[in-house]
């Protein structure tokens, strides 16, 4: 029902536009004018557009072909192995892996239920006027430069975190964690705004006319009828998290050990991310190290391409409900 | 005797006035159906049989609702326990996107009953007495939104009697649905009034006639004001209206 409306309204242009220069009354000359114009237009967006999906498909191909080597130069058990010595010959990516996820998981277990009770209020609970400030000023955190995130981090937050929890260091998994949810914020909320933006008045409507309190209605049906779009708020906010490095190298130590046992929240990690970025400059042009290195970009491509995944299937499912009602 | 007796009701929406002096009493175990052209009113003055239009900023009233002789308005009568007593099903069904289980043990649960037997008790009975339990029983856990209109208009209602308001109201009730599923709904509401109370808003006057007991016409006057022309027995307004204007819009002739 909903495609059939959409087919309808993206033919009724057309149409017009094909009836115009019969009915007008204009020169013929005219008429070609502005068909080359029109032409030109044209073709010069379908190049645009044609060249950046280009580029995009050769970035893939460069990081694939740069890339794979890995897979055939590294045995597969010391690839996924825990010990990353590469002056070693020692390319173990599972603590640059295991790293990652981890900063990712806890900096989205704080940000989500942060995210989500802030985008209620902004939306359900703020007055309007509140609502025209606070807005603004959430997506212009999302603008903030993460080296001047990081640079917060390593001089307040991370001597905040070794003087409150003991650590030995204050660059830790948890103080990359805090960074990251921080960044992943204006995502979460803007997202989960629109969701619950969406959510029609009928529904709030039964849940008040039921006796339902204003915020029995927002927990018990404004927020589980948004939360497919929270959904896709918390997957996006992940792939922000997971792909960011700067910040993360400046306050996690970089250590590249196994967090494995309880106490890695509070010590060093490394990320794939960081790593990347760390040693990339250092290494020579076509070594094992080199493509290793490219090879964690593509583990670290499909980790993210398989979240976006996630989130694009719920968005799916989404539609093709609203499609059917 | 009079459910809710409605004294000198005038209703604002910021500073424009669209129901003025509407007095009327609406009787226990009856359906009282309220009729009259667009815009002259009856969903607001259904809405404000719940207060359900404090929702919407800017509004004001004079005038009294009583419910069982207690002023509905009073600030020391809790809005939520209102609507717990006065229930309201909508012009489109209006479910929420999650299971028919669910959906059924909303109002129970916001009232504090948790899980199990109760629980179940609760909505079974409550989709039996709309004759929904039959068609849903296999699954009670489909989405809502997957049953046909006419089966979530029912369910809504299953919804709304859940919690055993006194009062259900209700705005043009069968309006998105089909001829069958309408007269089903209408036997439904004849038997949900041994129980229950009935106001219903409809712009179709054989449902008036067929289902509701009394019957309230409205009408605008030419400020676009609504105000109450007649009200009285289905049987008379319908068959001896006093007012010529009531007789001219049952017949057909305007509205
Ligand atoms: N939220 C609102 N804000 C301002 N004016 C409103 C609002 N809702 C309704 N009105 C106005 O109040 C008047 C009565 O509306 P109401 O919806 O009560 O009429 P109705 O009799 O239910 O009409 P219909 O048969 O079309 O449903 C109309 O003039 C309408 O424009
Ligand atoms: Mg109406």
């Amino acid at each position: 029902m909903c495609g059939a409306r959409m087919n309808d309204q993206e033919q009724q242009p057309r149409r017009e536009a094909r009836v115009e220069p019969v009915s007008t009354a204009r020169g013929l000359g005219q008429g070609r004018d502005h068909h080359w114009g029109e032409f030109l237009v044209e073709n010069a967006i379908r190049v645009l557009g044609f060249s950046a999906i280009g580029f995009v498909v050769l970035i893939f191909l460069f990081l694939l072909q740069e890339g794979l080597p890995t897979f055939f130069r590294v045995e597969l058990p010391i690839l996924f192995g825990q010990r990353w010595y590469p002056t070693f010959d020692l390319y173990g990516t599972m603590p640059l892996i295991l790293g990652s996820v981890l900063v990712t998981i806890v900096a989205i277990a704080i940000a989500l239920p942060l995210g989500v009770a802030t985008a209620v209020f902004v939306r359900e609970v703020a007055p309007n006027w509140a609502r025209e400030i606070l807005k603004p000023m959430i997506e212009t955190l999302a603008g903030i430069p993460s080296v001047v995130l990081g640079f917060f981090g390593m001089t307040i937050v991370a001597p905040l975190v070794r003087d409150v929890l003991g650590a030995p260091t204050g660059l830790t998994a948890f103080t990359g964690a805090l960074l990251l949810a921080y960044m992943s914020l204006p995502t979460i909320i803007s997202v989960a705004e629109d969701a619950l933006d969406a959510v029609p008045k009928s529904y709030r409507d039964a849940g008040l006319a039921m006796g339902a309190t204003r915020w029995q209605t927002i927990w018990r049906v404004v927020v589980p009828a948004a939360r497919s779009g929270i959904i896709t708020a918390i997957m996006l906010g992940m792939g922000r998290a997971i792909g960011e490095t700067m910040a993360v190298m400046m306050v996690t130590g970089n250590a590249a050990r196994m967090p494995v046992t309880a106490d890695s929240l509070f010590r060093p990690v490394r990320t794939m991310t960081a790593t990347i970025a760390a040693e990339m400059g250092e290494v020579a042009r076509g070594s094992t190290h080199y493509h290793v290195l490219f090879g964690v970009g593509i583990i670290l491509f499909v980790l993210t391409f398989m979240i976006n995944l996630a989130a694009a299937s719920v968005i799916f499912q989404k539609r093709r409900r609203g499609g059917l009602r | 005797m009079a459910k809710i007796e409605v004294e000198h009701l005038y209703f604002y929406y910021g500073s424009k006035l669209v129901i003025e002096d509407i007095s009327l009493e609406i009787e226990t175990y009856k359906i009282t159906a309220l009729i009259g052209p667009s815009g002259c009113g009856k969903s607001t003055f259904l809405r404000c049989l719940n207060r359900m239009n404090d929702t919407i900023p800017g509004t004001r009233h004079r005038g009294r609702i009583l419910l069982d002789g207690q002023d509905i308005y009073d600030p020391h009568l809790d809005v939520v326990t209102l609507r717990q007593r006065v229930g309201m099903v909508f012009q489109r069904p209006n479910p929420f996107p999650q299971s028919v289980y669910n959906n059924v043990a909303f109002g129970p649960r916001v009232q504090g009953l948790k899980h199990g037997q109760n629980l179940d008790e609760v909505v079974e009975r409550s989709l039996r007495e709309v004759d929904l339990w039959d068609e849903v029983k296999d699954n009670l856990n489909q989405d809502a939104l997957s049953l046909s209109l006419g089966q979530q208009q029912r369910l809504c209602i299953a919804r709304t009697i859940s919690i055993r308001p006194d009062v259900i109201l209700m705005d043009e009730p069968a309006s998105a649905l089909d001829p069958i599923s309408t007269l089903h709904l209408e036997d439904l509401m004849r038997e949900l009034v041994q129980d229950y109370t009935i106001v219903i808003v409809t712009h179709n006057m054989q449902q008036a006639a067929r289902v509701s007991d009394d019957t309230a016409f409205f009408l605008t006057d030419d400020g676009q004001v609504g105000k109450l022309v007649e009200f009285g027995p289905t049987g008379r307004v319908f068959s001896a209206p006093e007012d010529t204007r009531t007789e001219n819009y049952i017949t057909g002739r305007f509205g």
